[in-house]
């Protein structure tokens, strides 16, 4: 085991997936000579050479539809949007082309894309920078959706997520790059598709992904000293495919269940899964399934402001302890 | 930089202004306003600094001042001033993200700015936009714009309501080097040209798209695409707000009585970082910065020429800087001694209806928490 960072955990399945097959690229502004704007891809270009890591002009609907276009082609693209909000210039690409094309073809064409870059609030960047478009994304069948929340899991999911024969976007978050987990030494793969008790529980199921996961961690830890409360927190880790049987079973433990994510909450991932943890489990439940969403505005700039626009421990535990009342 | 190094390169700083100087726009200048271009160029570097100080410092609990990005504009302020010196009632300005020299030359208040910046409820936006989204209809400035390149349709959409209101006035759409490989840019391009839109597209290249040169980046030459469009352009240098002024105003004046759009290239050097964030150590040398600052920084040169014109005297223009100094500083005690908004503000300003609930018309839920 070592410890790495978030960031270094992607760098580093990126390189060994460079370092298995040839006819991985990695793409996007900045990824090469300026070693990436968030320095996820620092030193790919000078280890693979401009061939296997190329930095792209501001042209996102031209990159990533090149991207799609080359993955049709047995390429196997790995693009960085510097952010997640910059899908939208190449929604086209991603929602009409990368999602339907398999369909389209009658099964014939395959899209093995992968699109990473950070996507999350918290750092003051404002409503045009701080979308979080994993719901809207996994509204498409054909597409993946994953949302790591550690180290161990952005590695691991990062490298299946590569040798998938599908679409699959990858979400990071800025906040987290910085942050440290145990990875091991040796090569793993995680699974698309398989959610992670966090941590266990009796009392109360959180059912959650990406940065939420850590703040729910920290609401569970207080919730148990201050409380005596025993919370399970269930990280989804990838959006769709849904690993709905953990969650169900998770349900099943402690009959009652919160949802907390970062994003709004109209048709958000929440939605989904509280339509189906009643469908499935409605006998199950003690009360009726709690949200904590980000407040329903675009993002606010203001620092102070924002961090209590997005959920944070203090807002996990208020709407947990709402729940249990 | 640009791949060609311009002919003015080796010249000292009094010596390039004295041709355009000459040109009518500029010759009908009083002395007056003369010193308030110069003024606005020199507020625009004092707030800027002021504010890298305010973005690398801690407040008073700890925290930061300003958070975000901060793109400054430094180096570049002789092209904001030079444009919008020439706006009249019915002209109009949007710009990307880099969006503070903007402001200040469209007459907008650095306290409202700063506090902006701090996040502050009486900032420009209530502090809900922060750094990246100033705005002011009142002056014709539509911001203020996050997204490379997305402004430029906008900008385009204000060309077309100047026209469809009957107004002789036109639209300066900014952008910078990397924006015009943006698909929406050559779409806003072709619907300028086919309608016949007062637009004028105004690329600030700055030489770099965060650490990525124009070589790098661009195929071909950046305003001759403009000929692809059946578009006028032109290519000018912008340390030199005379030659800012006499190239914008030949095409603006195009604009406003024949309605054509153009494209028009304006040749500048960014001296900080991409952003405060940047390290600003893999894609250019420090003797490249320090050789466009000494040779060609904006400033220096326009007070070069207006000493040379007995316009300005070195203690005149002391007195102007000392007095912009005073105007940062106190910009950044009005952020800082000014609330934050609450969090009951987070949901006003999303729609019309839900701010003026009396008038409402639709019915239903507007929001979901
Ligand atoms: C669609 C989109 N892609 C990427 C970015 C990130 N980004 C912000 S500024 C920038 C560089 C733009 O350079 P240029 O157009 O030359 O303007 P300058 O910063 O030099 O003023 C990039 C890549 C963005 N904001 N929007
Ligand atoms: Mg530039």
């Amino acid at each position: 085991m070592s410890q790495l960072t978030y960031r270094e955990a992607v760098r580093h399945a990126l390189a060994e997936e460079l370092t298995r097959d040839p006819n991985v690229v990695v793409m996007g502004e900045e990824v090469g000579q300026f070693q990436g704007a968030y320095k996820v891809t620092q030193g790919l270009l000078e280890k693979f050479g401009p061939k296997r890591v190329a930095d792209t002009p501001i042209s996102e609907a031209g990159f990533i539809g090149m991207g799609i276009g080359a993955s049709m082609l047995g390429v196997r693209p790995v693009m960085e949007l510097m952010f997640w909000s910059f899908y939208s210039v190449a929604f086209d690409q991603i929602l009409n082309n990368a999602a339907n094309v398999r369909y389209m073809s009658g099964g014939q064409i395959n899209c093995p894309i992968v699109i990473r870059g950070p996507a999350n609030g918290g750092t003051n960047v404002g409503a045009t920078h701080s979308h979080t478009p994993e719901n809207i994304l996994a509204a498409h069948p054909g597409v993946k959706v994953v949302v790591p929340s550690t180290p161990y899991d952005a590695k691991g999911l990062l490298k299946s997520a590569i040798r998938d024969n599908d679409p699959v976007f990858f979400l990071e978050n800025t906040v987290l790059y910085g942050e440290k987990g145990e990875v091991p030494d040796e090569e793993y793969l995680i699974p698309l598709g398989k959610a992670d008790v966090k941590r266990e529980g009796k009392d109360l199921t959180i059912v959650t992904y990406g940065r939420p996961v850590i703040q729910s961690l920290v609401a569970a830890e207080l919730l148990a000293k201050e409380h005596d409360i025993s919370v399970e927190v269930v990280d989804l880790r990838t959006i769709r495919p849904l690993d709905i049987d953990t969650v169900l079973a998770s349900v099943r433990k402690t009959h009652r269940v919160l949802v907390v994510e970062e994003q709004k909450p109209f048709c958000g991932v929440g939605a989904q899964l509280t339509y189906m943890i009643q469908a499935e489990a409605f006998d199950d439940l003690d009360a009726p399934i709690g949200r904590l969403c980000t407040i329903d505005a675009p993002a606010i700039y203001s620092p102070p402001v924002e961090a209590e626009q997005l959920p944070n421990p203090q807002r996990i535990l208020k709407a947990a302890l709402a729940l249990l009342d | 930089m640009s791949k060609k190094p311009s002919a003015t390169i080796e010249q000292k700083p009094n010596a390039s202004s004295t041709s355009h100087g000459q040109a009518p726009i500029n010759a009908a200048l009083t002395q007056a306003q003369k010193i308030e271009l110069f003024s606005q160029m020199v507020r625009i570097r004092r707030f800027e600094e002021r504010s890298h100080r305010a973005y690398t410092g801690k407040n008073a609990a700890g925290g930061p001042n300003i958070g975000g990005f901060l793109h400054l504009y430094n180096g570049q302020e002789a092209i904001a001033v030079g444009c919008c010196s020439l706006m009249g009632k019915h002209d109009h300005v949007i710009t990307a993200y880099r969006d503070h020299g903007h402001a200040i030359a469209v007459g907008m208040d650095t306290k409202a700015l700063m506090a902006e910046l701090y996040g502050k409820v009486t900032g420009c936006s209530k502090g809900k936009g922060g750094s990246m989204h100033f705005f002011s209809p009142e002056r014709n400035y539509w911001g203020g714009h996050g997204i490379v390149g997305g402004q430029i349709p906008l900008g385009v959409g204000l060309a077309y309501g100047v026209k469809y209101k009957g107004h002789k006035g036109s639209a300066m759409a900014f952008m910078g080097d990397g924006a015009v490989n943006q698909g929406a840019v050559h779409e806003a391009y072709n619907l300028a040209a086919l309608w016949n839109l007062p637009c004028i597209f105004v690329i600030e290249n700055n030489g770099y798209s965060m650490g990525t040169s124009q070589a790098r980046s661009s195929a071909g030459d950046l305003a001759k695409r403009a000929e692809g469009y059946g578009m006028a352009w032109g290519v000018c240098e912008g340390h030199d707000v005379y030659e800012v002024r006499a190239t914008m105003d030949k095409f603006l004046n195009i604009a406003r009585e024949e309605c054509k759009p153009a494209v028009v290239e304006i040749r500048t050097y960014r001296y900080r970082g991409h952003s405060v964030a940047d390290p600003d150590n893999t894609y250019r040398t420090k003797t490249e910065v320090e050789d466009y600052r000494r040779t060609k920084d904006p400033i220096q040169v326009f007070q070069a020429a207006l000493i040379a014109e007995g316009v300005l005297s070195s203690e005149s223009a002391e007195k102007i800087d000392e007095a912009a100094r005073a105007e940062a500083e106190a910009a950044a005690d009005f952020a800082d001694a000014s609330p934050y908004p609450t969090p009951e503000d987070i949901q006003k300003d999303v729609y019309w209806e839900s701010d003026n609930p009396d008038q409402r018309t639709s019915q239903g839920r507007l929001f979901f928490n």
